[in-house]
């Protein structure tokens, strides 16, 4: 019974508030909202948010980072896994890109800030010896107009998503025979793969591909953090017009939340136009039979593309642990010239009570995604059929820009009289951990051998009892990977925290997001690398306990 | 019921005007009546739809398929029936032991619930073959034949009514499928079960020594 149901309750929870969040933008955007005294239709509100100065270069760079940031990550993964099929790492990149999946976009970005600002950690490096710069240079790096360091800050998040999307999508795509089959009608390795491999593959990546689309058109945290400031992408003005303590720009808001879904629709739209100049391009080059050349090309873009991504989501993170303990630090200098636990300690008295929230929301919204996605996907076991015409749906969340519907959410609980409080932060939160736990979840589950199921049931066992005894333990590995997933999903948001809870419901990431105008780079860094630090001790867990588990059964060690 | 009045009484597994088809292909037809301790050996070309038959008669078959037929087991429609409650054992190509699950534990985990005395019947299943002392292994550290043994132990301890095998040698090196073949024909004889195999090894049909139907 709860099983049947488990499908049905999980895309009504994904996809009615997103529908009913839309609905709820669209009304006051054209100037109906009764609380606020919006009793009538109007366009007013439209046409002062396109008087409102700056908004085409908002609303450009939000287009530029939406398109150009994810196809220069699939370039990069793409040529990158090119250029290593045949290798054997696979299993050893998937664990490496791992941690830096974990790392959320706010710490990422201002581990980047850190490190390419004028006085960063690179600039120190190379001063004064080589660059001869004795003072800090005079150049807008973080916050540029043009969005670069926003989309590079982007770019260390999105190349490992999709590594890691790609890497668990390929087995299904039978690289090995494919490329050996090319190869021995004479393509080079890495164009073999490009030809054969990557048409199999792309399907498989395209709706994470388009939800990667929505967050970069869409990021506010990123944006905060390293976009450009006046005027700024058009998330963060709409979220700057959503605060404003006088309501009446709610109005204004609320259109401007209706134009950023209009924007990643766009962004969107021009990617199938890509995909359908690539797919023309693709069988041009096909039918052309080039065998030689390319192959260096591929290999070396791939792999400097993936180095240089994880090199600075690292990089960051060493940036991000020196200014966290650095006494005073004169510019030229490599290293601080004194270190101090001051900072930590001062800062440590102050996270109790947005640590206890993280945790809190990330627990309680990891587990009731955890039940509802084994729900659904033991129900597909026992009827022996997959969950796929809805499987689209899952994505509802992640491809809509999370501003559009949470502001109409947030007039839904207003009008209810609904008091911002933790309740309102989980219920959002899981709209976005659950697909991500659902997508962890769903490949293992299903291709855990069914003759499992069915052997117990042949020893006399209900399928509730194979459901516990066999199957459970079975993929308590992939299980937890799934929690550490929705962990660092839950962990890593930021305006699901900061609209639903008005504030009132602090997290490590609000508070540290809230910390980014402010400047002091210390207590920045301590917030940053708290927020690192709580998805990679979900993942340190995920992967050691079971291996401590099963530390006494080898069969169950290549399961994990 | 210990195994000397599993004995006394002898199963029958009838099995009448049974087609079963893929997508609206017919694949086999059968009919077949087989006793308590006796071993009929269905064979055929791979692609036949034997394994498919085991996984219908066993209550799990893929949904491309369809059948139609009678499955009696004692006279009782064990086709209205859910997997776990037909009595229906069977063996696969491979041991199966569960990998999470100590030897004694994967013997255990086939006793039907409320059996007293589960240890003692657990000691007893592994030293009638030969495996005293093994109850707390990690299955992964046994040898093959051993784990073959284990699997065939698990089935008798569910107390099955009848027993399927699948290929249950065919992934046995030549040395040892002889000897476990031996082993498994003649505990199941001796348990007076109804067995069916489905086979493409003519040694296997006629070690079995029953009747064969071709497909």
């Amino acid at each position: 019974m709860l099983l049947r149901a488990a499908p049905w309750l999980v895309i009504a929870l994904l996809t009615l508030p997103v529908g009913l969040g839309v609905g709820l933008t669209v009304l006051p955007a054209f100037g109906y909202l009764p609380v606020l005294g919006g009793n009538s239709f109007t366009l007013q509100h439209w046409q002062a948010l396109f008087a409102s100065p700056g908004l085409s270069d908002s609303v450009l760079v939000s287009l530029q980072a939406g398109v150009l940031t994810p196809l220069l990550a699939l370039s990069i993964v793409m040529m990158f896994l090119a250029g290593i099929s045949g290798s054997g790492l696979e299993r050893w990149i998937r664990r490496l890109v791992a941690p830096l999946l974990a790392i959320p976009h706010a710490a990422a970005a201002f581990g980047l800030a850190f490190l390419i600002a004028p006085a960063g950690l690179l600039a120190r490096l190379v001063s004064p010896q080589i660059s001869g710069w004795t003072r800090p240079p005079d150049a807008l790096i973080v916050n540029d107009p043009l969005g670069l360091s926003l989309m590079l800050g982007l770019l260390i998040k999105e190349i490992p998503f999709l590594l890691l999307m790609a890497l668990a999508a390929l087995p299904q795509c039978d690289p090995q025979r494919r490329v050996a089959m090319a190869r021995s009608l004479g393509y080079s390795p890495a164009v073999a793969w490009l030809l054969t491999v990557l048409p199999a593959l792309y399907p498989l990546v395209r709706l994470p591909l388009y939800a990667v689309i929505a967050f970069a058109s869409a990021t506010v945290e990123v944006s905060m953090i390293l976009g450009p400031t006046l005027p700024p992408t058009l998330s963060v003005a709409v979220l700057q017009w959503f605060s404003d303590p006088d309501l009446a720009w709610r109005f204004q808001a609320a259109a401007g939340a209706l134009l950023q879904l209009g924007v990643t629709a766009f962004a969107m739209l021009l990617w199938r136009c890509l995909e359908a100049l690539a797919a023309v391009l693709g069988r041009r080059w096909l039918a052309a039979g080039q065998r030689g050349r390319g192959e260096s090309v591929v290999r070396v873009g791939g792999t400097f593309g993936v180095w240089l991504a994880a090199g600075l989501a690292l990089g960051g993170l060493v940036a991000l642990l020196m200014n966290s303990i650095a006494g005073f630090w004169r510019f030229p200098d490599n290293l601080p010239g004194a270190w101090t636990l001051q900072t930590w300690s001062r800062t440590l008295p102050e996270v109790s009570g947005p640590l206890g929230n993280t945790l809190g929301i990330a627990a309680a919204s990891t587990a009731i995604a955890l039940v509802l996605a084994v729900a659904v996907l033991e129900g597909e076991q026992r009827d022996g059929r997959k969950f796929t015409p809805a499987l689209w749906l899952l994505y509802v969340p992640l491809v809509i820009p999370q501003i559009a519907f949470l502001f109409g959410l947030i007039v839904a609980t207003e009008f209810l009289r609904w008091v911002p409080d933790w309740r309102l932060v989980l219920f959002a939160h899981l709209l976005f951990v659950l697909p991500y736990v659902f997508l962890a979840l769903s490949e293992a589950y299903r291709r855990l051998d069914p003759r499992w199921a069915q052997l117990a049931s042949t020893l006399g066992a209900s399928p509730w009892r194979s459901f516990w005894r066999i199957r459970l333990p079975l993929l308590l590995g992939p299980c937890l990977t799934a929690a550490a997933v929705g962990i660092a999903v839950s962990v890593g948001q930021y305006l699901a925290t900061q609209l639903p809870g008005a504030g009132r419901v602090p997290t490590i990431t609000s508070e540290a997001v809230a910390l980014a105008s402010g400047g002091n780079r210390s207590i920045i860094a301590v917030w940053a690398l708290l927020q690192s630090l709580l998805p990679m001790l979900g993942f340190l867990l995920a992967l050691y306990v079971p291996r401590l588990v099963w530390r006494h059964r080898n069969g169950m060690r290549d399961r994990q | 019921m210990t195994d000397q009045q599993t004995n006394a009484t002898s199963h029958r597994l009838q099995l009448q005007d049974v087609r079963l088809s893929l997508r609206g292909t017919l694949l086999l037809a059968l009919d077949a009546d087989v006793c308590g301790g006796e071993i009929v050996t269905v064979m055929g070309p791979s692609g036949a739809g034997k394994s498919s038959l085991l996984a219908w008669l066993a209550g799990f078959l893929a949904p491309a398929f369809s059948a139609s037929g009678t499955v009696l087991l004692d006279r009782r429609n064990v086709l209205a029936l859910p997997a776990e409650q037909r009595r229906i054992g069977l063996l696969f190509q491979d041991p199966l032991l569960f990998p999470h699950l100590s030897v004694g534990g994967n013997l255990r985990f086939a006793l039907p619930a409320g059996k007293q005395d589960k240890d003692a019947r657990v000691q007893a299943a592994l030293v009638a073959v030969g495996l005293e002392g093994y109850a707390a292994r990690d299955p992964d550290t046994l040898s093959g034949g051993q784990k073959s043994r284990v699997a065939l132990q698990r089935l008798l301890l569910s107390e099955p009514h009848a027993v399927l095998l699948d290929e249950p040698f065919s992934r046995l090196d030549a040395s040892l499928r002889r000897d476990v073949r031996a082993l498994v024909f003649s505990t199941l004889q001796r348990a007076g079960l109804p067995t069916l195999m489905v086979t493409h090894d003519p040694e296997d049909a006629e070690a079995a020594g029953g009747r064969i139907v071709q497909l």
